[in-house]
């Protein structure tokens, strides 16, 4: 349940990244979380609205982009996807090979509400 | 709709702290390892038998986090190292800043390696550096042979692999090179180590890589 500390983290990024009279405005933290990057996507969610009700980011929700596990032969040049984290070449066996995606535990963007265009 | 695009790390404020903390240790001159598994896989035995081999020898200090309870350090202080406990309450890992207070209350003269015995756990800890040179994970043949598929962070980012409670094997079905080569499918950089903290086999051999990057 290390979801709820990466919750908080990624609330922390947001305080940092809008001004304090705008965070009323956020709607969507969009974020890129790998297969490998151990975190549990309900639970992170459920983390995150937990942490704001009730705050100025109240409004706001987690859109997750979810990033397969990549990897290419550096050997044979191909790439592969798989569940289990191999990174030795299924079809050469070499073991001379590199993480494309997978890993990543990202904040990418921040929407806010247009407040001018609410009130027009 | 406005946007505002960041692509930042969510833990990027750990990352920051853990630099903090590997640049402390590499100015004491300390390797420091951070020994990750699940629960009962034998972590505590294995840092006890080491503190066994090394006694005398080098000097070695000691932080034990666990969920509650300081029986962890209790064990520990029996080998007259530094020694503190971090218990966290819930929490389900340890994070860089809470290391970087824990060296506040540890004795750091003359120490050479500092073990950092993490809480068990096989999904949390492998997201926060804590600053070590190397993570090293422990995985009991009593888990089974598959712990490597279901857990690959963990076994992603340690250089080496503690295979625990071999004694055992007679009488599971755990199979010892499927556990290998699962292990070493997600990365084949893994030194693997056998050991039986009751027959004290692999132990010497373990201490004794350990005591090689020491020196490097």
């Amino acid at each position: 349940m290390h979801e709820l500390s990466i919750a908080q983290s990624i609330i922390d990024i947001v305080h940092q990244s809008v001004p304090a009279e705008e965070l009323r405005d956020v709607r969507v933290v969009k974020l890129r979380i790998g297969a490998l990057a151990g975190v549990v996507p309900e639970s992170l969610e459920f983390s995150f609205t937990a942490l704001v009700a009730g705050t100025a980011l109240g409004n706001a929700s987690v859109e997750i982009d979810h990033v397969p596990f990549v990897i290419q032969c550096n050997t044979c040049r191909q790439s592969f996807s798989n569940e289990y984290g191999f990174v030795v070449c299924p079809d050469c066996g070499g073991v001379d090979t590199k993480v494309l995606s997978g890993t990543e535990l990202q904040v990418v963007e921040i929407e806010l509400e247009d407040v001018e265009a609410e009130a027009s | 709709m406005s946007v505002v695009t960041i692509h930042r790390k969510v833990l990027e404020k750990n990352d920051e702290i853990a630099r903090r903390n590997r640049a402390m240790f590499s100015a004491q001159g300390t390797f420091v390892i951070n020994l990750v598994s699940s629960p009962g896989s034998g972590k505590t035995s294995i840092l006890e038998r080491t503190l066994e081999y090394f006694n005398g020898k080098l000097k070695i200090a000691v932080i034990e986090g666990d969920v509650q309870t300081d029986l962890d350090a209790q064990r520990i202080a029996r080998y007259s190292v530094p020694v503190v406990q971090i218990v966290t309450n819930g929490g389900c890992h340890l994070e860089a800043k809470l290391v970087e207070d824990a060296m506040v209350n540890l004795d750091m003269r003359g120490v050479r390696l500092l073990i950092i015995e993490n809480v068990g756990n096989l999904v949390c800890p492998s997201n926060y550096d804590l600053g070590e040179a190397m993570k090293v994970v422990v995985a009991s043949t009593t888990e089974g042979d598959d712990k490597p598929l279901k857990y690959p962070g963990m076994f992603r980012h340690a250089s080496a692999l503690i295979i625990n409670k071999i004694d055992l094997l007679p009488y599971l079905s755990c199979k010892l090179d499927v556990l290998k080569s699962n292990a070493l499918n997600i990365n084949p950089a893994l030194k693997v180590f056998e050991t039986s903290c009751t027959t004290m086999a692999g132990i010497p051999e373990w201490c004794a890589w350990l005591e090689q990057n020491l020196s490097r």
